[in-house]
């Protein structure tokens, strides 16, 4: 009886450990989940509805289809080189080195947006720049401007969902007209930029093009006094409507074309022009421009003497990041800004491993 | 018969606990923005402005802590741990920090690629590691995501075996490590 009693006992001790034990596996068991969770929870797998630079690249391959090797918006291009020279005036609104007075080296891109690179020019098409400063002491200023004085987005939501009103009908080949019509009706920021933007006539081509930084940036000045800026390029070259009609349909780069003949005839140059906002300006709305008469600095000349294909530019593998900024230039609280950053960068990568097909405007076109 | 100890006899320096505690945070906040930043719009850009340096710290840091190491006294493993946990121990050991080596590098030589300045703070910024090459890039990218769920994994695997030993096992393992004196057996 004793000897039956201690085995019993024993078995229950064992038991309760080993109940325990178990127990206390399922604890780090617990405990390891839960740290997973939390990492998953930060990577977005617990919300897959929300917007990601990945889903947004995706909006822009199912509206355009996808074209290995190039920029998923802004696809068709051709580089340019050139300098910036910086006259001072803009040293007072930020210490970037960019604003003090000197000559810097200067790579870019025009382009027309959308995402289809072998596209026809079109003088009412959206006309991209981007531009990279390379700055003395090392920095860089990147810009991606466009022809628009306002952007038709305020926030990175409205545009995808333009994005997706967009994709072409498998039946028609082209958008619902219902979807568009959708969309505006739901966002009235972007009619009435629409409309501020038709009510510019666009120019004939890249070379009088005028090139709108569109975000406001704030700028910092070496007493770290802090100004709201938006720039834009304006061109030296005199304007010129675009012909209503009679455009030389039969030349698909025909605007091109003209941008490499007038780099070929003489350098082209356009003033870098700083506006400064006042207090109340919108500073996180692009849809919104600045009234009438805010005080601009001329702040120096972009020449332009130089064109060449994507095949041949470095321009082609450089992402137009508009928050690669120098000391003394940093984002205004604009939600569009690192919306930005994020998908050129998602589309950069993208881009990167895939092999590269000849671009639209080819060498030999250049060298005509 | 236990050997004669005094508190905090069989714990790591204090100089190698401080390494510890500093890269784990270091770690799992990197981690953290890594993980957050390819998935977000709106904060993406001050995550990978945070990303950047915090990385370089890391590479820094890990150099350090492996120089630190080399010139330590290690308490030896405890008894509850077998031949083959010690192997897997010390080679995990050795996984961890060239890992939080060669992640670092990665990302900086994926920068250089991509021909992005890498900048750490204000103006000052690093030089290009690797010539503009965007395959290289493509390349390097892919390879930092594929380290950093490596590295994941590895601290995974090492908070479970540290968590398993602690409240499982119950021999006092993590108090090797912890910062202040305490009896690690």
């Amino acid at each position: 009886m004793p000897t039956e009693s201690t085995s019993s006992a024993e078995k229950q001790r064992a038991s309760a450990i080993g109940s325990r034990t178990l127990g206390r596996m399922a604890g780090v068991g617990v405990i390891i989940l839960a740290v997973v969770a939390a990492f998953l929870y930060l990577g977005g797998w617990f919300s897959p509805h929300k917007l990601t630079p990945a889903r947004f690249v995706n909006g822009f391959e199912d509206a355009n289809g996808v074209h290995p090797g190039f920029r998923r918006n802004h696809a068709k291009g051709v580089c340019v080189r050139g300098f910036f020279e910086s006259n001072g005036r803009g040293a007072r609104l930020s210490k970037a080195v960019v604003f003090q007075s000197g000559r810097m080296p200067v790579v870019g891109r025009f382009s027309f947006g959308g995402g289809d690179p072998y596209t026809a020019d079109s003088p009412t098409q959206v006309r991209g720049l981007g531009l990279q400063f390379s700055l003395p002491d090392g920095e860089e200023w990147r810009t991606a401007m466009i022809n628009f004085p306002v952007f038709p987005f305020n926030t990175p939501q409205a545009f995808y969902d333009n994005l997706v009103a967009s994709v072409p009908d498998p039946n028609t080949h082209k958008p619902d007209p219902a979807k568009m019509a959708a969309f505006a009706a739901s966002n009235p920021e972007f009619q009435r930029a629409i409309r501020m933007i038709q009510s510019h006539a666009p120019s004939s081509g890249f070379d009088n093009s005028e090139f709108y930084g569109l975000n406001a940036f704030r700028f910092v000045d070496a007493g770290g006094i802090a100004t709201y800026v938006r720039w834009m390029m304006a061109p030296a070259q005199p304007f010129a409507p675009a012909s209503a009609g009679g455009s030389p349909e039969a030349d698909k780069n025909f605007m091109f074309d003209a941008l490499i003949a007038s780099v070929h005839q003489h350098p082209l140059h356009w003033h870098l022009i700083l506006t400064i906002a006042q207090p109340g300006d919108r500073t996180d709305d692009a849809t919104i421009p600045w009234p009438e008469g805010r005080e601009q600095v001329d702040a120096g000349i972009l020449t332009i003497d130089s064109v060449e294909s994507e095949e041949t530019s470095p321009a082609r593998d450089i992402n137009f990041d508009p928050l690669v900024l120098p000391e003394g230039i940093a984002p205004s609280d604009d939600p569009l800004l690192s919306a930005r950053s994020a998908i050129y960068s998602q589309s950069f990568t993208r881009r990167a491993g895939e092999k590269k097909e000849p671009s639209a405007i080819t060498p030999a076109e250049v060298q005509k | 018969m236990s050997a004669p100890t005094t508190a905090g006899r069989d714990q790591f320096p204090r100089s190698m606990r401080f390494f510890h505690w500093l890269m784990a945070a270091m770690v799992l906040t990197m981690l953290g923005i890594g993980v957050a930043m390819v998935a977000s719009l709106g904060d993406y850009h001050w995550l990978v402005s945070v990303h950047r340096p915090l990385g370089i710290a890391i590479m820094i840091v890990v150099v350090i802590r492996f120089v630190n190491r080399m010139f330590s006294t290690l308490p030896p493993f405890p008894p509850t741990m077998s031949a083959q946990e010690r192997l897997i121990a010390h080679l995990s050991e050795i996984l961890l920090y060239t890992l939080l080596f060669v992640q670092p590098l990665v990302g900086w030589a994926m920068l250089s690629a991509a021909r992005y300045p890498i900048v750490m703070w204000g103006s000052l910024h690093l030089f290009a590691i690797v010539p503009h090459n965007v395959m290289v890039y493509a390349a390097l990218r892919k390879a930092h995501t594929i380290l950093a769920y490596l590295l994941f994994l590895a601290f995974i695997a090492h908070f479970g075996a540290v968590l398993f030993h602690t409240l499982v096992v119950r021999d006092r393992l993590l108090n090797r490590m912890v910062p202040w004196r305490a009896r690690a057996s």
